[in-house]
């Protein structure tokens, strides 16, 4: 059962949101791009340079030995997060992107051929479509695309025609970040397998507002951004499936990485560190695992739940305008004043629009002006963006330290925007 | 004709008046944009179209009497205003009066306010090819 939070104990965590922009106070609604950190991940990245700063793994001093163990640490919080079975099937990397990268990178180069098949889906942020496209011309293997429909939602009877022998992996997002839609994903995984193809999840939008289970998806590859989880930017995770892992070349050749370097040949290390060429992040690591914190104390359920309050009541206030000028002036649906984008069924606190008759740009712009952060433009998803015949959208996205009364404040913004 | 340097000082007269209250800035400039006389569609085609905006900008030029004409028009309205006042500046000088002149109004009405970082560059644009325009009159005059 959900608890109803103390919004206002929240938002004192997050110092960010105490400013005004405009002369107004701040309205932060473009959590979908990035979260803003609560004072402990702030702390902790003081602290950590303040106290703790030496590199990892390998030198025999106390400060080194500190810091190593609170890297580790994060990927012990990632791993209960995610529920991985072992810690080291949790790789970091710098987000999402790179996390697809690498895996197209080392898995699609290795078990790609000419001919195989790889499916994405019609709502695709830029950064799972592009590195399949690069590994699919490289390999002469053949993407293809779910196709959604008006409301955002992949048309699962499509997906199943698309899968074959020739399948090899399925990269989907879990959650839109245009759309807001959930995707049926235990389906999409279990359709896949049956055709013994893997499956990776783009689960940036998903993991702050979703539960996380890799062994009960069941999924072979899952990608995390950390600053869309309240933690620092230039911080991810790719989690795939040990053997999985194990049997990708590395992606980078480097420190860390290796086992035994000689001249003639080198041997790779274990995983996760065969994947970590380089000096990794470890202030940023080290701080992520506060905002890990942050959301298991509060919980994911009970986020869940004020953020599905927002949305709601930011959907319910749009169509509200839209029936109030209608009432006024008997327009038919195409002339409504807002079109929403992405009315799935099952959604998470992301709402897309766009208002007839004024360009996304100009709208986030007086938006602004009130002091209100919204997303305008195209979201990284063009090729979503053109299939729903628009340019861009609005996009106000909702985190947990929004208000009710915040969403009012937006409402009456947009309907101003409306009736000027 | 009021020169570059008048025309500039009554923009900033006029940019005073909201005492740096941003929404009715950009109210202001979207009226701006409106009263931009029509550029014919003919006009708006890839040639002139002002690369490196986020939003679709076109500006052609024509010369007459010694003088360059700009039209403008762009696809967002506050970016419509933002190009009328280039227009309102520089439509109507001799090549050699826009090559000569500096712009000071754009940081006395706070631009970069308006548009940040992000878009500054693409407004630089609108300027760069308003004086390659000027440059190649100016080259054919000579």
């Amino acid at each position: 059962m959900a608890q109803k939070l103390d919004i206002t104990s929240i938002r004192n965590q997050f110092p960010i949101l105490h400013q005004e922009v405009n002369g107004k106070p701040l309205i932060y609604f473009d959590n979908a791009a990035t979260t803003q950190k609560p004072q402990a991940v702030i702390d902790a990245l003081v602290k950590y340079y303040s106290h703790d700063n030496a590199n990892i793994h390998r030198a025999a001093h106390t400060l080194a030995a500190r810091s190593t163990d609170m890297f580790e640490d994060t990927r012990k919080t990632i791993q209960a997060f995610i529920n991985a079975k072992e810690v080291e099937e949790c790789i970091f990397t710098k987000g999402v992107t790179e996390s697809i990268n690498l895996v197209a990178q080392t898995w699609g180069r290795k078990f790609l051929v000419a001919g195989d098949e790889v499916i994405i889906t019609t709502m695709e942020h830029h950064s799972n479509i592009v590195p399949w496209q690069m590994i699919c011309e490289e390999k002469g293997a053949i993407l293809k695309v779910i196709p959604i429909n008006e409301a955002g939602e992949l048309l699962m009877e499509e997906y199943e025609k698309l899968l074959s022998s020739k399948t090899k992996i399925v990269a989907c997002v879990w959650v839109s970040n245009a759309l807001g839609t959930i995707n049926p994903v235990k389906e999409i995984i279990t359709k896949a397998h049956a055709v013994g193809a893997k499956v990776l999840l783009d689960g940036a939008q998903a993991c702050s507002h979703l539960e996380v289970d890799v062994q009960d998806l069941d999924c072979d590859f899952l990608t995390i951004s950390g600053h869309k989880l309240y933690g620092p930017t230039g911080v991810g995770v790719l989690y795939g499936k040990r053997e999985l892992l194990e049997a990708m070349p590395p992606y980078q050749g480097g420190g860390e990485m290796i086992k035994e370097v000689s001249f003639e040949k080198t041997t790779y290390n274990e995983i996760p560190y065969k994947f970590e060429a380089g000096t990794p992040n470890i202030g940023d690591v080290i701080a992520f695992k506060y905002a890990l914190d942050f959301i298991n104390e509060i919980g994911k359920e009970n986020i869940a739940t004020h953020e599905n309050e927002l949305l709601k009541h930011c959907v319910d206030g749009l169509l509200a305008i839209n029936q109030s000028v209608k009432t006024l002036h008997a327009t038919s649906p195409q002339q409504q004043p807002i079109n929403l984008i992405g009315t799935a069924k099952q959604k998470v606190s992301v709402q897309s629009f766009v208002i007839n008759g004024m360009h996304h740009f100009d709208a986030g712009m007086m938006l602004d002006a009130k002091g209100i952060a919204v997303r305008t433009g195209h979201h990284c998803t063009q090729p979503l963006m053109s299939y729903l015949g628009v340019d861009g959208t609005i996009r106000a996205s909702f985190s947990v330290y929004n208000t009710l009364e915040e969403v009012d404040v937006f409402l009456e913004a947009v309907k101003k925007l409306i009736k000027r | 004709m009021k020169n570059i340097t008048d025309i500039q000082n009554e923009i900033i007269e006029n940019f005073e008046l909201f005492d740096g209250d941003m929404e009715s800035i950009l109210f202001y400039l979207m009226d701006l944009g409106k009263k931009l006389p029509a550029m014919p569609e003919a006009h708006k085609t890839e040639d002139f179209i002002v690369k490196g905006c986020q939003s679709k900008v076109w500006v052609y030029p024509s010369f007459m009497d010694g003088k360059v004409i700009f039209e403008a028009d762009s696809n967002t309205e506050i970016t419509k205003g933002l190009v009328s006042l280039l227009v309102q500046v520089w439509s109507n000088q001799t090549p050699d009066e826009i090559l000569n002149s500096e712009l000071f109004f754009i940081e006395k009405i706070g631009m970069s306010r308006m548009i940040g970082s992000q878009r500054s560059n693409g407004f630089n644009n609108m300027i760069k090819q308003i004086k390659l325009y000027a440059l190649a009159y100016n080259s054919k005059n000579n």
